[in-house]
């Protein structure tokens, strides 16, 4: 079981995501060019948060046309497992792999903080090491996170239980106050219909270790993990 | 071929919040411009391109806006202008 690790131009969170599956998590991986035409064998594909291409026109929006996003989105279609954080979620919201358009945040400022997230569902290949309803303390930074979709969009991810993180306060309300950016119903992550794409804002690999103050984002790796190599 | 010059302009949909515009309305109302009603804020986007005709040229720039300049999901667009240069 491999990790593949994919760096744009811009990206700033693929070391972490690489020592989180790593040294954390103590699996392989591959770093990944995204000039590069092949996977080199990775079972799961990591897009690291960060500013791929500067985000240019929109976040992501670049990205999408890189040489290695057509084997990414191949990976995706065969039902290969494919994890984007930050801005890997924007590129897959931009790619058309998840449903949905991230947008500047509410506030207009570039939010930096911990929030609380709520496991809204466990029976995905990234949750399965967490409790239904679990809250996770987990830092986000971005300045586009503002989760959006039509209402009918909205209503299929519902009824699909596709959303897989919302942001709460620390009794686990998903209210207004504990929204850092304005995202519709509180989304925080989702994945798409068939289950093996989830693009979430949160930055799990951030809290992997005690060290790194916490390791409530572990789980999405050991998730994922469990799942591939069973 | 003939060397075009194509406007466009992108916008927020109307219906998703758009917080730069709703700020820029505030300010503009707390200005005394009490007559302004909404404000959107998107992007124009200028392409010089080779087309056969202005009709070519625009459709070009609106196969552009569809790939990849605007959002489907989020962003409108309009071509503002076609002009031979």
């Amino acid at each position: 079981m491999k990790f593949g690790i994919v760096t744009f131009p811009g990206s700033n969170c693929d070391d972490d995501a690489y020592l989180a599956v790593t040294e954390a998590l103590g699996a392989t991986a591959e770093r990944l060019w995204h000039k590069d035409h092949d996977l080199r064998g990775a079972d799961v594909i990591i897009l690291p948060g960060g500013f791929s291409y500067g985000d240019y026109l929109r976040s992501g929006a670049i990205a999408r046309f890189s040489p290695i996003m057509r084997e990414v989105v191949e990976h995706a279609r065969r039902g290969g497992p494919v994890l984007g954080i930050c801005n890997g979620f924007q590129i897959l919201c931009e790619s058309g792999l998840l449903p949905g358009a991230l947008l500047r945040n509410r506030q207009l400022q570039f939010v930096c903080t911990t929030v609380v997230l709520r496991v809204e569902s466990r029976d995905t290949m990234f949750t399965n090491q967490y409790r239904e309803g679990q809250l996770l303390r987990i830092p986000v930074a971005h300045g586009d996170g503002r989760y959006t979709i039509d209402d009918s969009g909205l209503a299929r991810l519902e009824d699909a239980h596709q959303v897989v993180f919302r942001y709460v306060d620390g009794a686990g309300n998903a209210s207004p106050e504990a929204n850092p950016n304005g995202s519709l119903d509180n989304i925080a992550g989702i994945v798409n219909e068939r289950g093996n794409v989830m693009g979430m804002m949160p930055h799990p690999e951030r809290v992997v270790t005690e060290l790194l103050g916490g390791r409530d984002g572990l789980g999405v790796f050991e998730s994922i993990l469990a799942r591939v190599a069973a | 071929m003939t060397r075009f010059r194509i406007a466009v302009h992108i916008v927020p949909r109307r219906g998703i919040l758009d917080p730069q515009g709703k700020a820029v309305a505030d300010a503009l109302h707390a200005l005394g411009f009490a007559t302004v009603k909404d404000v959107r804020i998107g992007r124009h986007i200028v392409v010089d391109a080779d087309a056969a005709s202005p009709a070519d040229a625009e459709a070009d720039v609106r196969a552009m806006c569809d790939k990849l300049l605007a959002n489907p999901v989020t962003e409108d667009y309009e071509i503002a202008g076609v002009a031979p240069l």
